[in-house]
């Protein structure tokens, strides 16, 4: 890679030993991916929770942050695994706990800012067109490649760390032209009532076109969609096809056209996805021999916007007996649902709200379903029916209102 | 019986195959504690990545695998290399963290010239990946 004089600085540790290992790592990453250089960034977003770092993660983070590392940009925590005020209800260790306790003050040590939720960029912060930042989770990169016109690739919490430390990052993937043009074409034919539709068509465009590099363009549609249900798409997409970009024709920044999305290419194929292929999606899922006793509102957390409409659907009914109902939202979102009555709806139901986690990173939750005999999880979210199976979950996809019915009734239909 | 791969990482190292026609995450797939792929319905499930060379033709989601990859090697269940046909960034920067050998893009397809069990070299430097010997 060509490397700026203050970049050569860094690599020779005149600005330090922390920055020069993040620089060194980040040059590794650069040259495997052929970068040829570093480009500034403004923001980062990073995953950093006991459950996926593990001890030895938790024993590298405190190393590193004893050679006095500091974030050179502001820098946001995605979801975390660990909620304070329901883990003994949760079963979940105290041990972990104490770690996840331990792992936040390291982080704060280091000026990250522990946010704790995987919707920074509904609640947070919202890059503008052409903007570098280093973010992960998935679904909120290919929210910020597509929704915003930003530029990051996913950066997994070791890479956005180090970008954060050094305030850049190699320039390769969704940070060039090139791989942001749209790769195929999808006519989007389908009503889309509910945010699990979005999810669902996630899911059928992904699944068969799995490549960070495929950027489907959606066009056609009769409305326009909004963010709760751009971010549903996007999580199902980043989750079902790995994907990090997508388009959709006079709604995201850089599809004004559907030749300007494509870049004035042709297409490598054309799809179209109507209400039928959505019911087929949702026909696919069984209960099994088990029953219906979890649903789970969450992966991405809940918006203000979804807590009010959980809020009315569950308006005067209760979780049937024997059942679970989670929703996961961040302490922002939470607060303001506490001061508008939807929090209160909520847990006058009888449903769990969980703050600043994600249900599927939840620490003990293989243990968790044991406990409890879950081995169905039903959700309105694609993304979470799809990550949460080395839980050994069977996973069930249902519109809002469907769940919500479920939830109260144990009823699958 | 040699493989060209495009893009590589690490050190050369030798170990048993496992080939999947299924993508890999270690988030969704694989039982972080015992380095087991344990997702209901995957094609490896059951199989054990320990020590293993995994030949995987997709990356799946996942902005866990940086820390992941970590995460089993420090419990020393990590597999000696990731071979995919296309990957994320994810999966490279959590191998390069982790210290993992990982490649990207093949030629042959791997199922044309190795099976499951057999005994493989891969060599970043040369971006090759040969055959040893064949599984007993």
């Amino acid at each position: 890679m060509e490397l700026s004089g203050e970049e050569r600085a860094i690599l020779a540790g005149e600005r330090g030993e922390a920055p020069r290992r993040a620089l060194e790592y980040q040059v590794k990453v650069g040259e495997f991916w052929g970068a040829k250089r570093f480009v500034p960034i403004t923001n980062a977003h990073m995953m950093g929770d006991i459950e996926v770092m593990g001890d030895g993660g938790l024993q590298w983070l405190k190393d590193y942050a004893a050679l006095g590392a500091r974030c050179a940009v502001g820098t946001t925590t995605n979801a975390r695994c660990i909620d304070f005020a329901h883990c003994e209800r949760l079963g979940q260790d105290a041990l972990e706990v104490a770690k996840e306790r331990e792992l936040i003050a390291c982080l704060r040590g280091m000026d990250v800012v522990t946010t704790d939720t995987c919707i920074n960029y509904q609640t947070v912060y919202q890059p503008h067109l052409g903007e570098h930042v280093a973010w992960g989770d998935t679904g909120t990169v290919i929210y910020a490649n597509s929704v915003f016109g930003a530029r990051s690739n996913f950066e997994s919490g070791p890479a956005a760390l180090s970008a954060a430390i050094t305030g850049r990052t190699p320039e390769y993937g969704f940070h060039l032209d090139e791989h942001r043009r749209g790769s195929f074409t999808v006519e989007l034919r389908a009503r889309m009532d509910d945010l699990a539709d979005w999810g669902a068509l996630g899911k059928l465009v992904g699944e068969p076109h799995q490549s960070y590099y495929a950027v489907p363009v959606f066009h056609g549609f009769h409305r326009t969609p909004m963010a709760d249900e751009l971010k549903h798409l996007g999580a199902a997409l980043a989750s079902y096809g790995s994907m990090g970009m997508f388009h959709f024709v006079g709604e995201t920044p850089e599809a004004p056209t559907l030749e300007a999305a494509l870049g004035n290419r042709a297409p490598a194929e054309r799809l179209g996805v109507g209400d039928a292929d959505l019911d087929r999606v949702y026909a696919g899922y069984g209960l099994g021999d088990g029953d219906a006793r979890l649903v789970v509102f969450s992966g991405p957390q809940q918006s203000l916007l979804e807590m009010k409409q959980l809020a009315d659907l569950f308006a005067g009914r209760k979780v049937q007996p024997g059942a679970t109902c989670i929703v996961t939202t961040n302490n922002a979102v939470l607060a303001q649902a506490r001061a508008l009555g939807y929090a209160g709806t909520l847990e006058g139901a009888g449903v769990t709200i969980l703050e600043g986690v994600c249900f599927y990173i939840l620490q003990n939750l293989s243990p968790m379903r044991v406990a409890n005999r879950w081995t169905n999880m039903v959700s309105n979210s694609a993304k979470i029916v799809n990550i949460i199976g080395a839980h050994r979950f069977n996973t069930i996809l249902r519109r809002t209102r469907d769940c919500v019915e479920i939830a109260c009734t144990g009823i699958l239909k | 019986m040699r493989i060209a791969v495009e893009r590589a990482y690490g050190a050369a190292v030798e170990g048993e195959a496992v080939v999947s026609e299924e993508g890999f995450s270690p988030r969704y797939d694989l039982d972080r504690w015992t380095g087991t792929i344990t997702k209901p319905g995957h094609q490896l499930e059951g199989t054990s990545l320990k020590d293993k060379i995994c030949f995987f033709p997709t990356a799946k989601g996942g902005i866990a695998a940086g820390w992941a990859f970590y995460d089993i090697k420090w419990k020393k269940i990590a597999p000696k290399a990731f071979v995919f046909g296309v990957t994320n960034p994810v999966m490279v920067q959590g191998a390069i963290f982790a210290g993992i050998t990982i490649t990207e893009g093949w030629t042959p397809h791997p199922r044309e010239v190795l099976a499951t069990g057999d005994w493989v070299r891969v060599d970043p430097l040369r971006r090759t990946i040969e055959v040893l010997r064949r599984a007993a």
